[in-house]
């Protein structure tokens, strides 16, 4: 088993919310609460879950872009949060991100070799002042581009070419960890499938980690190799991606999955369909217990009490973490063998 | 066909619509263009659009940002700003009557009662300073002349229907108090308010989260089926078509280049375009190989390729594609494609 790159250990992230006449703090949106987990060398964690489950913040927080309320995270042995400084700075390097939407996350007033470059003009040491131009060519070239288009701007790009710029500018300092926040989502689909193609190669030739944020499930499904599923901060179940895909074992992850509408007509009546009922709730003032019982279908009163561990709940085929009491796998997706099926039975039952 | 017919006129007047629809045929556009004139010069966004819809039937237009699909559905509803907007030829004929050459007065009064639409974006299509409640019975006071407190009677019992918890103490909050599911769910309670025999959904899942998205198809679906409208439902989603549609119209700069029966389009599509699509969705077991991507980008609609509009993108493309743009032809019976080698493609 590789070692881990990255590990983090129950982090924490409330946003307070101000109120009254003193600005006093009247609460809490915990929009992360106590996650961990490890990243492995060369891997690609998934992480899903829906709006407001606290995936984005997570990443912000890996990137250090936001202080953690607590918690800490690892990075190749140095504690990220302690570090100061020159030291963080190197320390930034190695942890580069690529944003979800490229029309605002590049800087319309600056070429493109002004974009990709500038890690380089924050980190002068990386490349030589010569040899930048170069460098930033090299970079285009890698990711698709026409090395001789490093002097147009962004609006001149499509946004799956935008995309590509968004990936150059994280690679550049050459990071171990590139932290993907919904990089594919704001794309249509047949430019979605060459992005996704450009950061698989990009991971074989750079040797990259990859902390892969999206909400797509399929796509998350084809770059993965371990999958963390998220509900209200917390993470609910995590584990190799066959694992979750093929066997989750808890109720939400079952119902993501099974919500997820499959490019097959045939299937229509076939699959069972968990729909689940209600929203999400505020994060400000989420459930007691396990977050999801308000809208789970096995919940019992255990679950409105005590918070559900993310811990291997080996029960029969199953045994990657799982946050659920009642944690067990219920065969979705990958079980449907159309010879098996009779449609009028299936339809009925459905 | 005579008694589903009478049954149509039955049920158009009881509902108060003006029109009934022939032989189930509710809505036909043909030969629809829409330009776009701009500083920059003129855009195509739609070349030709033909399709029929019937009563009941579900006819999702797929395609990617630009290929003209979300104009199409504001054609119907009239609702393109023109100018910039023109529409230089077509005809939209909604029961037998050309949309585009009806006087506007008489047009206004056909949103609504006969044809409506649910938005993508429900949080900027709703007017957040008044209560849904409102927005939802000002459909009956404009259209149907109730007084205040009888159409907000209605609105309620709309808001029931679209299973909004808590109906009746809801009904004066303001959109911003619900989130993006319930907001969707008053998109569609004003939307069929006025019992439209046709519903145009654009994109009315995209802005949400996929166990929300289930719950709104399905909800869609149900009043479909309860009141037998016609639904065009506007997409990008392969998986969303796959479970709803009955009939697909693949759109592309503007055109439609593919049209087929739902089963029939994803077991075996007739088009480079479409069959580029589908295999570029991420399955099982491509796991570890690289995606099946269409190369290139869709083209800029005011410089729309010669010949057929795919081309510089498509792996069949030979000489006569840059010059000739393939009329949608019929493969086989029920599958039409506007592709030179359309039998190439279909049959491997």
């Amino acid at each position: 088993m590789a070692e881990a790159i990255l590990t983090a250990t129950d982090l924490v992230k409330y946003y307070p919310i101000k109120g009254g006449v003193l600005r006093r703090t009247v609460g809490n949106v915990k929009a992360v609460d106590g996650v961990s987990f490890e990243l492995l060398k060369g891997e690609t964690l998934g992480i899903v879950g829906e709006s407001g489950c606290g995936k984005s913040t997570l990443g912000r927080l890996l990137m250090r872009l936001e202080e953690p309320t607590s918690g800490s995270v690892v990075f190749d042995g140095v504690d990220m949060y302690a570090q100061k400084g020159r030291a963080m700075r190197r320390l930034r390097r190695d942890i580069q991100i690529v944003f979800q939407d490229p029309y605002t996350s590049l800087n319309p007033r600056k070429t493109v070799g002004d974009i990709v470059g500038e890690p380089f003009d924050i980190h002068p040491d990386v490349v030589p002042k010569k040899g930048r131009r170069k460098a930033v060519q090299d970079l285009l070239d890698l990711v698709g581009l026409n090395p001789e288009h490093i002097n147009r701007y962004p609006h001149q790009f499509s946004g799956g070419q935008r995309q590509r710029i968004g990936i150059a500018r994280g690679i550049a300092l050459n990071p171990k960890v590139l932290i993907c926040d919904e990089p594919v989502s704001a794309l249509d689909v047949s430019v979605q499938a060459q992005v996704v193609n450009l950061m698989e190669k990009l991971q074989d030739e750079l040797g990259l980690s990859y902390i892969f944020i999206a909400h797509d499930l399929s796509v998350v499904r084809h770059i993965s190799d371990r999958v963390g599923v998220m509900y209200l901060g917390k993470m609910a179940e995590l584990g190799e991606e066959d694992e979750i895909y093929g066997r989750p074992t808890h109720p939400y992850t079952q119902a993501l999955l099974s919500a997820v509408p499959v490019p097959d007509p045939t299937l229509r009546d076939k699959r069972e369909q968990i729909v689940l009922k209600g929203d999400v709730p505020s994060p400000a003032n989420p459930p007691s217990g396990c977050r999801f019982h308000t809208r789970c279908w096995k919940a019992q009163d255990k679950c409105k009490t005590d918070i559900p561990l993310l811990e291997p709940r080996p029960d029969g085929v199953a045994e990657h973490l799982s946050a659920c009491h009642f944690a067990a796998p219920r065969e979705i997706i990958e079980t449907i063998d159309l010879t098996e099926i009779d449609p009028k039975a299936q339809t009925a039952g459905a | 066909m005579t008694t589903s017919e009478t049954m149509a006129r039955a049920s158009a007047k009881s509902s108060g619509h003006t029109y009934a629809p022939k032989d189930g045929l509710l809505l036909q556009v043909a030969d629809l263009h829409v330009e776009f004139h701009t500083p920059d010069g003129i855009a195509r966004a739609i070349n030709g659009v033909n399709f029929d819809l019937y009563e009941g039937q579900t006819l999702a237009i797929l395609g990617e940002s630009g290929s003209g699909k979300s104009v199409t559905a504001q054609a119907i509803m009239g609702i393109l700003d023109m100018p910039p907007a023109v529409i230089p030829h077509g005809q939209i004929r909604y029961c037998g009557e050309d949309l585009l050459t009806m006087d506007p007065e008489q047009r206004r009064r056909t949103r609504g009662p006969e044809i409506s639409m649910v938005f993508q974006d429900a949080l900027s299509s709703l007017n957040p300073v008044f209560p849904v409640g409102w927005q939802i019975a000002e459909m009956f006071r404009v259209h149907r002349g109730m007084n205040k407190s009888d159409a907000l009677e209605r609105a309620v019992k709309l808001m029931q229907r679209v299973q909004i918890p808590a109906a009746k103490e809801r009904v004066k909050a303001y959109p911003h108090q619900f989130s993006g599911g319930m907001r969707q769910r008053i998109m569609i309670a004003m939307a069929i308010a006025l019992d439209p025999a046709v519903l145009i959904a654009d994109e009315p899942t995209t802005a949400l989260d996929v166990t929300v998205q289930a719950q709104i198809m399905a909800l869609l679906q149900e009043l479909q089926e309860e009141r037998q409208m016609g639904l065009i439902l506007i997409t990008h989603d392969l998986g969303v078509v796959a479970d709803v549609a009955d009939k697909i119209a693949v759109m592309y700069a503007g055109r439609i280049v593919e049209r087929a029966d739902v089963f029939d389009l994803y077991r075996k599509p007739a088009h480079p375009y479409t069959k580029g699509l589908l295999e570029s969705i991420p399955r099982l077991d491509q796991k570890g190989q690289q995606l099946a991507a269409i190369g290139g980008l869709p083209p800029n609609l005011m410089r729309i390729p010669n010949g057929c509009a795919f081309n510089p993108r498509c792996k069949y493309a030979q000489d006569v594609c840059r010059e000739d743009r393939p009329a949608l032809l019929e493969v086989v019976p029920g599958r039409e494609s506007a592709c030179h080698f359309a039998e190439e493609v279909l049959n491997g």
